[in-house]
């Protein structure tokens, strides 16, 4: 059963600066019960679909739906079921975390006891409990997020949206959100969630739909989306940097296809049609050439590689997806 | 790693918790209002300034001023200390701007509205914690005159409908400034405005002088100023004119209605206005 549910978004903001199509016909839907990750770099649209979708903006054209209740018609409705989390985490800084918990508990209606209640309990879940009576102005960036995503999950929402929930958070804390989300699908709660790293929508999304320009251009699982790129790379890390010209020549004859860079600058690598001989012709060559290797192998292609097929350009992010790589 | 969903649990509301949308609406605001107090309580360098600066014009005023500022018939500390009033009430409603602004940049406005709460709450609270800001900077000036010799004249009951006065203006002024807050892209707009806007209003007025001793084009304005109605106002309340003939304009010779009638226009036009707007707002 589809459970949120959008059909040919449309959303331009004009500015003096001309107009910007934010949402240029988005369309998707994710079934119940499962996570649905939106990919795509800075200024995609991620946000502007996440906003249509939790009620704060209202599309120029389109449906959208949740939990069966349609955005436009009944935004009240829409946000009985959802709990959101944005882009920056939304806490006051002046109250504490439990305050914090217990007026967004209030004005769920729960009454005083019950919002009290559930901000313990959710300071508990979070493993906040000697934060909790602290100001969230002295909170390190993973709590604030922590708090932010317990704030939307206090009326045990069915549905939840998370805009970008581990941008800015150090490869720790990140794994520690990507463990909260998952513990939350496993109870069964249907998520949309955006990014532009690709190895968090390849590690919690069930469904992934790359967006770019306000449009999905692919759609599909982790493995069906890198299926389409795919083969195998070939990746070398050089001892220096002054070998690359050398050793991209070299990777350029065995390989098909464009050879990469990293910003490294000591690490290329480049598609090839069969791993391991190919990996073994440039280990070779590259021998031959007395070019010193720090570390070399094959992989499967990663969603970067997909994204790089589909768009032409990188995701943006590629700096921070090889820390936690 | 689909699962199978486990069905939201039903819940009867809890013995406190508000049904129906009258008890809803005013727990909403009330939340809302005690978050906002909470946050005042807790920056006691906004409540300060708050405080602190009538304080310094009260002091300052009265006492460079005092001996140089004639007011004919009466004591200049008895005449300045309406203008003060009407000052700091002025200037404590841009408060529910800068907020307003401020809660929209952090994003607590996007939270407050993926909410089911009534969504002008947000709003009622953030006014309502500014009028009982206004209200402590009120006591603590009037306070402060009591010191310096300032006196009400015109008996206990006037007195405090001119208090009365005072706040309602406060109030419906600073639903001005909650729409200002919403449609500008940082608090600081709302300061520099304040600065730029509401320093010469107050400055060609009755506040601080007779308007009758501006030169001609100002003394103009001053006796149209809507500030100038509402010190006139409170200084009528207050007993403290002295035996300064009011100018020959409505709001001189009215201001005590011309503040009511204002204050509810105000209400009237900016309620509705910034509700309104405030349903589709949104952090960038
Ligand atoms: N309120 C706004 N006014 C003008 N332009 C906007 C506004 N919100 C977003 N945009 C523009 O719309 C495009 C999509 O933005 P957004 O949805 O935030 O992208 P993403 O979240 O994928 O980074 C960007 O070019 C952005 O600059
Ligand atoms: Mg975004």
């Amino acid at each position: 059963m589809t459970y949120i549910y959008a059909q040919d978004l449309r959303k331009t903001y004009r500015s003096r600066s001309g107009e910007v199509h934010a949402l240029a016909g988005l369309s998707l839907s994710v079934p119940q019960g499962t996570v649905k990750g939106l990919l795509g770099p800075n200024g995609a649209g991620k946000t502007t679909t996440v906003k249509v979708l939790n009620t704060l903006i209202e599309p120029d054209s389109g449906t959208a739906s949740v939990a069966g209740i349609d955005v436009l018609a009944d935004p009240g409705g829409v946000r009985r079921v959802i709990g959101a989390s944005g882009q920056y985490a939304a806490v006051d800084e002046n109250l504490t975390g439990l305050e914090n918990l217990e007026m967004v508990g209030r004005l769920y209606h729960l009454g005083a006891r019950r919002a009290k209640a559930r901000a313990q309990e959710l300071i508990e879940a979070f493993d906040l409990t000697d934060a909790g009576d602290r100001q969230v102005k002295g909170f390190s960036g993973g709590m604030r997020r922590r708090i932010d995503l317990a704030c939307a999950l206090v009326n045990t929402p069915p549905v939840l949206f998370l805009d970008e929930p581990t941008t800015g958070l150090d490869p720790r804390s990140r794994i520690g959100m990507w463990d909260v989300i998952l513990g939350l699908v496993r109870e069964g709660t249907t998520v949309l969630l955006t990014t532009q790293y690709l190895e968090e929508a390849d590690y919690l999304a069930d469904h992934i739909s790359v967006v770019d320009h306000g449009v999905v251009i692919a759609e599909g699982t982790a493995d069906e989306l890198k299926a389409e790129v795919g083969g195998h790379r070939v990746v070398i890390t050089l001892v220096h940097e002054a070998d690359a010209d050398t050793a991209r020549a070299v990777l350029a004859r065995h390989g098909s296809g464009e050879v990469r860079t990293h910003t490294s600058g000591r690490t290329l690598d480049v598609a090839v049609e069969e791993g391991p001989p190919s990996l073994q012709r440039v280990l070779a060559a590259l021998e031959q050439a007395s070019i010193p290797l720090h570390d070399a192998g094959i992989r499967r292609p990663t969603l970067d590689d997909v994204f790089l097929t589909l768009t032409g350009h990188d995701s943006g992010a590629e700096n921070e997806s090889e820390l936690s790589a | 790693m689909t699962t199978t969903a486990t069905p939201l649990q039903t819940r009867e509301p809890a013995q406190d918790a508000p049904v129906g949308p009258l008890a809803t609406w005013l727990s909403d605001g009330w939340t809302v209002t005690w978050r906002n107090l909470l946050k005042l309580r807790r920056n006691p360098e906004m409540l300060g300034f708050a405080v602190l600066q009538p304080i310094m014009f009260v002091l300052l005023f009265s006492q460079v001023y005092g001996g140089s500022i004639q007011i004919d018939g009466g004591d200049y500390t008895d005449y300045l200390m309406a203008g003060i009033f009407g000052q700091t009430v002025l200037f404590g409603s841009t408060f529910s701007g800068y907020q307003m602004a401020q809660d929209l940049k952090e994003g607590l406005i996007d939270r407050f509205r993926t909410l089911p709460m009534h969504t002008s709450a947000v709003l009622v609270g953030r006014t309502n914690a500014d009028l009982v800001l206004n209200t402590i900077s009120m006591v603590i000036m009037m306070l402060t005159g009591a010191v310096v010799g300032w006196r009400y004249t015109n008996g206990t009951l006037q007195f405090l409908a001119g208090v009365a006065l005072l706040l309602l203006f406060s109030y419906a002024f600073s639903w001005v400034m909650a729409l200002l807050g919403i449609m500008v892209r940082s608090p600081e707009v709302i300061n520099n405005a304040a600065f730029m806007v509401l320093f010469p209003l107050t400055f060609i007025s009755n506040a601080f002088v007779q308007a009758s001793r501006l030169p001609g084009p100002l003394e103009f304005i001053a006796n149209w100023n809507p500030v100038s109605a509402l010190v006139q106002a409170a200084r009528e309340l207050f007993g403290n004119t002295g035996t300064v003939p009011p100018a020959d304009t409505f709001p001189m010779q009215h201001p005590v209605l011309t503040v009511i009638g204002g204050s509810i226009v105000m209400l009237a036009v900016f309620v509705p206005l910034a509700v309104s707007r405030f349903r589709h707002v949104s952090s960038r």
